[in-house]
Parts: structure tokens; C-alpha cells; sequence
């Protein structure tokens, strides 16, 4: 009886450790992140709302995305902005803008402009590598971020052509969601910080909903992302993947 | 005397036309020196301002920070209110708004893809509003190569040497792709209407002139602007004015914080321009100074060589009587006049010079064509009144303190030697 009362105790202790107490090491926490980050297919419905030096602008937009290497985006808000189209495939990026009907390929210095006049970068939309494959990860230890425990990430990138030299994330430890990221230059400059709000449920995936994502180094308060809806595994027309689909 | 001394210079030439003419070169040459170094000044001055940084310049405190960065995003509002404002606190100005703008220009093929692409450093201003002195101070007529100034707020003027290198002309489109006030990116379509040669290493390799309606719209800067611009309206930069106006702009907006308050600079305060002044006007000082002391010693020998020349006059003079101080006297007398007659002739020559250089210049466009720093490709001499008198200094002194010190010879003269020599 006292070995049978013993072994419950123990199975009770082990229930009740956190996941890093148990087999996980930060690699694979990383792995995890990237598998939860990168689904089959979406359509979202999303709102930029960009606090720049002066004022605050909303941008509305909507996105087609099929894993990480194509993305489709049409931009619905503000005027000046609607119908403005975005297509990404693999490393590749166009914009189409209806004013000049003109689809320009962004490269080379242009992907270090804002988004939209927002605090993402072109080359910050183009990450679509896995973390795992460009960055190693160590374990940094443990906090608690919007109510949720989670661990803390240090990663240092491995290849020569990470956008940055080292990432700090905070990743939710039931749902691997990252809720807190620094981003650092080679030198150690923090560069930009992404601060989750809110998160939500849909199709069974939990998905930060309300963002705060910062470039440091430029002033203002930095830019809101709020999924106003997402519809996971959804059917997309393969037209939109195609640059000449863009002045349609 | 006088008369007598004078006379004695007219009649006897071998003693007054090498001494004259020594003079007069001198003086020439100082005269029309001076008068191009200080028209060098006032057109590097002029062209500067006109094409960069007015004689005054009103920003926002935090694009002036940043200024070499082109900071639209923290652009002037309200830019019409501000003008009017400025008009009655600061008057004296011509106020004038203009934008500076930086991105690619994209060139597209028959498809609209991109056929050539290149970087572009821009500068609008109010081209179209009939009356407006932009373009004269832009000095776009003057450069212009192929094509017309723009007509209309979508056209654009680009440097000939940019043209060339994307393939395109007069008539073509182009999209600047460019960053808006809010720092989007921002594309908008624009006709080349003509080619233009600027004169400057780095506005003929991208550079670009449009109206400021339409890069306003393109950079979606309603009622902005980058730079709101101040020139006297006498056209003459004046330090201590322009310090004083921005100083006085400044202190009246000193208690009210705020990054996007305005701020005024003078042209002297704006990229290390006033150590720029300051070189000038030492280097011009410098180079005078540099040319009197060489002229005073050809003078001084000038008078060294008449005085030895006349050693046996002298001989007689004293031998007959006359007081070494009166010969000495009478010495510096002719020198005095004919410092007066050299430096009057000298003088009249130079300013002719001037005057002809003052209104046609020298084109030295081919000698600065790569150069760095804006200088205009035609510089013109100015005649100022200190140019009337300036040949007076060397003119006058050199002569006098030549003659003065080649004649204390005189006071060495041993009269009991003076008949033997004279036998000789």
C-alpha cells in the first residue's frame, strides 16, 4: 500500500512538472514553434494599424497564404492604399500599385523599406525559412507573459543571411505560441521588438490575434496587427500565385 | 613743387614708364583678382542658396536634425499658413516651399515590367504658378538639354546623364518609387519632359527636377513641404541679417517643445557652409596679402634701380647745392605721383575688366564638372566700392616704400667724391 501510494506521488509530481522539466530541449521547443507557425493554407482578414511620428493610420488588408513561400495580399484601406497588390513567391516579391499599373519588383535595398509606412520591413514579410534552420536555440529560462508560463529562447543565427544576428523569444509552453520576440543586429543593437496582446482560437490552432510589432530605431509607437478573421486549410485559387494575376 | 615734380615725370619717360607701367600691372592685376575672387564668393554664395539652402531655411526641428537623411516623414504641415505667417514675422524674404525626394526610378518595357532602374535624388518646387522664381533660380533654362521645363504636375526634368544611362527622353514614363510622408512606399508615374545638365557631380548622375504639386501628391504631402526657403529680396546673402532674423524666429519658439515645431537655419549654419564663408573670406584676404608683398618688392626694385639709375643726377643736385633731404623729398614726391598715375590707370583697367567679367563671367564648367561642392559653371566677377580703392594699397605703398627705402642712398653720397665721379 505504501509503495502503491509512493509510485501515485510520483506519477502526481511528474503530471505537475513544467514541459522543460521534461524531455524537451530548446531545439525542439524551436522545432515546435516552427510547425505550429507555418500551417497548410489561410485567408486572412487583418488590420495594420500604424502609430508613426504624427498620427495613426489603419490599413486594412487581405491575405492568401500557402505555407511559407506564397502569399497573396490585397490591400482594401485606405483609399490611397486600396487595390495596391503584394504576391510573394519563394524569395521573390512584387507589388502592384492600380494608380501607375505598374508591378515592380522588390529587391536589394527597397526590401529594407516599411511596409505600408508601418514598422515591418519588406524583408521582414520575406522571412519564410524556419527558425531552426537559421538560428540554434539555448534555453534562457522561464517567464510569464500574458498569464501564460513560458520559456525563454536565445537564438544565434548560423548562416550568413539572417536578417538578424540574434532573436530572443518567449514561447508559450502549452501552446508554442510566441508571445514575446526581440530581434538584435550582429552587434547586439536590439533592432525590433514583437509584443503579443491577445490570442485566438480558430480551427483548433491558437494564433497570437492582437500584435504589437516595433522597429526600434524609428520613432513612434509602433504598428498594431489585429486578425480581424483567419479560415485555416482553405481552398485558394491558384491564379492569385501568379505574377501576372496581379493587374487583374 | 608739385607741378615742377610732375612735369619732370611726363617729360622725362625713361624716368617714369618702366615705374608707371609696373604700377599699372600691379594695380591691374590686384583690381581684377579682387573683383573676380569677390564675384566667385557672392555666385558660390547665390547658387548655393538657390539651388540647396536658401539664405534661411524653416524646418521641423526633427527634419533638421536629420536633413542629409531627407526626413519627409517629418515634413512641415500647413506649409501655406506658415508662409503667410513668415511673411509678417520675418519680412525682407521671398518665402518659397520646395521638397527634396530620394527613391528609384523605374523605367517599364512595352509590358510594364521594370526595362532599367536607377536611384534618384530629386528636388520640387513651384515651377507652374506664373511668377513663381523657381525655375530662374533652379537655373533649369540654362541647363536645359532635350526636351521642355515641366508643364504639368506629372512631368518631370532629369539629369541628361541619368537619361542616358536608363534610355530614356523626352516623352517617356518613369515611376518613382519613393517613400510617402507616413514612410510607405509609394509609386507614382511621371513624363520625362526634358533633359537637364546640372553642373554637379551627384545631381548629373540621379538627379531630378519636378513641380511641387506633383511630388506632393506622389509623396502624399498635402499642404507639406521638406524645407520652406527665405531669400533676401535684395538677392545678396547678408550673414548678420540672416543670423539675426533665425535667431529671432527661433527664440519666439523656444518655450514650445515638440519635434515637428519649426526651425530656422541660416544658410551659413547649414552644412558647414560657414566654415565655407569663412575659408572664402580669408582666402580671398589671404590671397591679396599674398599678392601685395611680391608686388611691393617689383616695385621697391623698380624704385631701386631708378634711384641707382639717377645716382649721377643726384651727385649733381647735392653738388650744386640742393639738400640731400629736399632731393630725398622730391625722390618720394615722384614716386607718390607716379603711384597715383600707375594705380589710376591700373585701377581703370582693372575695373574695365571687371565690369566686362561682372556681366559675361568665365565658363568654368569644364574645370569643375566632377567637382563635389556646388559651384555654379559660369563665375562672374563683382565690382564693389571697395574694388575702386583696393589697387590704392599696393599702388600707392609700394611705390613710396620702395622709393623711400632705395632712396636713403641719397643721405650716403659723399659729397667730396662727387667730381670724381663725374670724370669718370
Amino acid at each position: 500500500m505504501k509503495r502503491a501510494a509512493l509510485a501515485a506521488g510520483v506519477l502526481v509530481l511528474c503530471a505537475a512538472l513544467p514541459v522543460s522539466g521534461q524531455t524537451l530541449s530548446a531545439a525542439s521547443i524551436l522545432e515546435q514553434v516552427d510547425r505550429n507557425a507555418v500551417p497548410g493554407s489561410k485567408i486572412i482578414q487583418s488590420e495594420m494599424i500604424v502609430h508613426g511620428r504624427r498620427d495613426s493610420r489603419t490599413i486594412r488588408a487581405k491575405s492568401w497564404v500557402e505555407g511559407a513561400d506564397k502569399a497573396f495580399t490585397e490591400y482594401l484601406y485606405p483609399p490611397r492604399e486600396q487595390g495596391v497588390k503584394m504576391l510573394k513567391l519563394g524569395d521573390q516579391l512584387w507589388t502592384y500599385s492600380p494608380s501607375t499599373d505598374r508591378t515592380i519588383s522588390i529587391s536589394g535595398s527597397m526590401l529594407r523599406q516599411s511596409v505600408m509606412g508601418s514598422d515591418l520591413s519588406y524583408e521582414d514579410m520575406m522571412e519564410n525559412q524556419k527558425l531552426a534552420e537559421v538560428y540554434d536555440a539555448r534555453a534562457a529560462g522561464e517567464a510569464s507573459v500574458l498569464d501564460r508560463p513560458c520559456w525563454i529562447l536565445g537564438l544565434a543565427s548560423k548562416t550568413e543571411g539572417a536578417a538578424y544576428g540574434s532573436r530572443k523569444l518567449w514561447v508559450d509552453k502549452e501552446r508554442f505560441l510566441v508571445l514575446r520576440e526581440e530581434r538584435y543586429a550582429k552587434s547586439g543593437k536590439l533592432l525590433k521588438t514583437l509584443e503579443v496582446r491577445s490570442v485566438m482560437r480558430s480551427g483548433g490552432r491558437w494564433v497570437p490575434q492582437h500584435a504589437v510589432f516595433k522597429d526600434v530605431l524609428k520613432e513612434g509607437q509602433g504598428t498594431e496587427f489585429v486578425i480581424q478573421s483567419i479560415e485555416f486549410d482553405a481552398v485558394i485559387p491558384v491564379h492569385l500565385f501568379d505574377k501576372a494575376g496581379l493587374r487583374k | 613743387m608739385i607741378r615742377f615734380l610732375l612735369k619732370g615725370v611726363l617729360r622725362d619717360r625713361a624716368r617714369s614708364l618702366f615705374p608707371l607701367i609696373t604700377v599699372a600691372v600691379g594695380v591691374f592685376l590686384t583690381v581684377a583678382m579682387f573683383c573676380y575672387m569677390k564675384g566667385a564668393e557672392v555666385g558660390m554664395t547665390r547658387y548655393t542658396a538657390n539651388q540647396q539652402t536658401g539664405h534661411v531655411k524653416v524646418m521641423t526641428r526633427a527634419y533638421a536634425r536629420d536633413a542629409d537623411l531627407i526626413p519627409n516623414d517629418a515634413a512641415l504641415a500647413n506649409v501655406d499658413a506658415l508662409i503667410e505667417g513668415l511673411k509678417a514675422e520675418v519680412p525682407g524674404f521671398d518665402w518659397v516651399a520646395r521638397t527634396r525626394f530620394a527613391g528609384l526610378l523605374d523605367v517599364p518595357d512595352a509590358n510594364g515590367e521594370t526595362r532599367s532602374q536607377g536611384p534618384v535624388a530629386g528636388v520640387a518646387a513651384d515651377l507652374l504658378t506664373p511668377g513663381s522664381g523657381e525655375p530662374g533660380r533652379l537655373e533649369l533654362a540654362r541647363g536645359l538639354k532635350r526636351g521642355k521645363l515641366p508643364s504639368r504636375p506629372d512631368e518631370v526634368l532629369i539629369s541628361d546623364e541619368f537619361a542616358r544611362s536608363l534610355g530614356i527622353g523626352p516623352g517617356d514614363r518613369v515611376t518613382l518609387i519613393s517613400s510617402s510622408m507616413q514612410g510607405a512606399m509609394t509609386m507614382t508615374n511621371f513624363v520625362v519632359s526634358g533633359t537637364v545638365r546640372f553642373g554637379f557631380q551627384a545631381l548629373d548622375r540621379m538627379g531630378a527636377v519636378a513641380d511641387l504639386s506633383g511630388i506632393r501628391a506622389a509623396l502624399d504631402m498635402p499642404d507639406a513641404a521638406g524645407e520652406i526657403l527665405g531669400f533676401f529680396k535684395t538677392g545678396v546673402f547678408d550673414r548678420k541679417a540672416a543670423g539675426a532674423a533665425a535667431r529671432a524666429f527661433n527664440a519666439s519658439r523656444e518655450s514650445v517643445s515638440g519635434d515637428f515645431e519649426p526651425t530656422m537655419l541660416t544658410l551659413a549654419d547649414q552644412s558647414g557652409l560657414g566654415w565655407y564663408l569663412d575659408y572664402l573670406d580669408s582666402a580671398g584676404a589671404l590671397l591679396i596679402a599674398i599678392f601685395l608683398v611680391p608686388m611691393s618688392l617689383v616695385l621697391w626694385n623698380a624704385g631701386l634701380l631708378g634711384s641707382l639709375r639717377r645716382y649721377g643726377e643726384f651727385g649733381v643736385r647735392l653738388a650744386i647745392g640742393e639738400a640731400k633731404g629736399h632731393v630725398y623729398r622730391s625722390l618720394l614726391g615722384e614716386s607718390l605721383i607716379i603711384g597715383v598715375l600707375g594705380t589710376i590707370v591700373g585701377t581703370a583697367l582693372g575695373l574695365a575688366v571687371s565690369y566686362r567679367l561682372q556681366s559675361k563671367g568665365i565658363n568654368l564648367e569644364s574645370l569643375f564638372k566632377n567637382a563635389a561642392i556646388m559651384i555654379p559653371p559660369r563665375i562672374h566677377s563683382r565690382v564693389t566700392p571697395f574694388g575702386y580703392v583696393i589697387g590704392f594699397i599696393p599702388g600707392l605703398l609700394a611705390t613710396f616704400i620702395g622709393t623711400a627705402i632705395a632712396g636713403r642712398g641719397i643721405y650716403k653720397r659723399q659729397t667730396a667724391r662727387l667730381f670724381k665721379e663725374l670724370e669718370t
